[in-house]
């Protein structure tokens, strides 16, 4: 029976040594110093852009508040998605229930990294792997004008997830696999600058990509179908394919922006779901942030429908 | 015998009258309404002049539309099946949805009682109108592709 206590040996070194190696990979990387030199003193005029580009209060305002209530980043939206129930947390300035003790570094590490003061991995419902790509400028100035909104009490409840998902530390190496400050999109040489800037602002603090990308398996945006629509995370329905072979194929530049300022379409249906929120927030953009969003979605590869056709008539 | 069946297809009759076909019918009321507010969308985005007559004219129509809204009728229970994209939280909060649908009435009657004098006048009300679509949309719409 020498074998099979050796084999048993052996597969308790190679299992150790996977599990070591699993841990070790799957560690919380923080932000390394250099990119938290170039934070600086952030500007909360300039933040308000950013926190409108990036749709904060689309998850992380009190569900249903209206108003200048959006403002309160109590958290308590259900997210409910195949992996379960996501509930975005309070990141109001209160410092014992939100993020009013955070400092700047701290902020950074969340919105780039994923990570959280606490050395925890965020789940990527917080969508960082898009904001990894965002400037530490733009970071700073984020955090400056979020130091300008109020602090509201209480937390919000936890997400609500089964098994593998209620590992955090697996997160670890999801981001190896899907977190990365690079565009999605490499545009030619000789893109106009504003097709660029627009790409800034959707691939990064816009996330669009979170939800009109289809995901694979492990929940990262499938890149060959980038903007190509998918089937809601949360929700029923179909996100719609933006491309320009998607729905908005027949749209003009100026169709583009003028939807995302009146939420109007060029045939005069209206913006809809969860669409809504994110209209108004990019309502609250310059006519040149809209602009550049709208060339940059004129300039993304065409792809087909990341979604099935919708079920005949019967 | 004879009056039997004869009464038999004029229940038929009457039946298919009163239910005609709710979602053809409510899909007509939308297209209308989206054509309306079209018009005066192009008058915002200065593709066609500003003349307070034809945009009143325009905005008593969508007031008349907005008036012949009803959820009832348009969405009785059931018609959630079929090529609609109705959502099912229609019949959850008819309610709610009734109460989308009259603050329209509501921001048109006023846009009506107070006509806009120019361009950017129309725009504030026309900005107050399509926030309520998107209003409605956001939670009684699913988006089917």
């Amino acid at each position: 029976m020498r074998w099979l206590r050796k084999l048993i040996g052996a597969v308790v070194v190679l299992g150790g040594a996977g599990a070591v190696a699993g841990w070790a990979l799957s560690a919380p990387v923080r932000l390394d110093a250099a990119t938290v030199a170039q934070l600086g003193p952030g500007d909360a005029a300039k933040g308000k852009r950013i926190f409108y580009a990036g749709g904060c209060t689309s998850c992380h305002a009190k569900p249903g508040s209206k108003g200048d209530a959006r403002l309160e980043l109590a958290g308590g939206l259900e997210l409910k998605t195949p992996f379960g129930i996501f509930v975005p947390p309070n990141i109001s300035q209160d410092p014992k229930d939100g993020i009013g003790a955070w400092s700047e570094e701290d902020f950074a590490n969340a919105m780039l990294k994923g990570v959280s003061p606490s050395g925890e991995h965020f789940y990527p419902a917080f969508p960082y792997a898009s904001y990894a790509r965002m400037k530490p400028a733009d970071i700073a100035d984020l955090y400056a004008f979020m130091k300008t909104l109020p602090a509201v009490a209480g937390k919000a409840p936890g997400h609500k997830l089964g098994f593998p998902f209620n590992i955090r530390r697996g997160i670890g190496l999801w981001k190896r696999f899907y977190l990365s400050p690079e565009p999605v999109i490499a545009l030619p040489g000789g893109t106009p600058d504003k097709a660029l800037a627009g790409r800034y602002l959707v691939e990064g603090p816009g996330h669009c990509g979170e939800c009109h990308t289809p995901r694979d398996f492990a929940g990262g945006v499938k890149k060959a179908e980038w903007l190509a629509g998918a089937v809601a995370a949360a929700g029923s329905g179909v996100v719609p394919n933006i491309t320009p072979q998607g729905g908005t194929k027949d749209w003009s530049e100026a169709d583009i922006a003028n939807y995302l300022e009146t939420g109007f379409t060029p045939d005069f249906d209206s913006v809809g779901g969860a669409m809504v929120d994110v209209q108004r927030n990019m309502a609250q953009l310059t006519a040149d942030d809209r602009a550049a969003i709208a060339a940059y979605l004129k300039a993304v590869p065409p792809r087909a429908n990341g979604y099935p056709a919708r079920k005949p008539k019967s | 015998m004879r009056k039997l069946v004869l009464a038999i297809s004029m229940l038929a009759f009457a039946g298919s009258a009163a239910f005609a076909d709710p979602i053809k019918d409510r899909q007509a009321l939308m297209k209308e309404r989206g054509k309306l507010a079209g018009q005066l969308s192009k008058v915002v985005k200065g593709e066609e002049d500003f003349d307070a007559a034809a945009v009143l004219t325009t905005l008593k129509s969508l007031q008349a539309n907005a008036e012949r809204f009803d959820a009832e009728t348009l969405f009785p229970a059931g018609s959630d099946k079929g090529d609609t994209t109705a959502a099912p939280k229609i019949w959850e909060d008819m309610a709610g949805f009734k109460a989308v649908g009259d603050k329209l009435v509501t921001d048109v009657k006023a846009a009506v009682a107070s006509p806009p004098a120019d361009a950017d006048a129309l725009k504030a009300q026309l900005n107050k109108i399509g926030g309520d679509c998107g209003t409605c949309h956001q939670t009684y719409r699913i988006k089917k592709g």
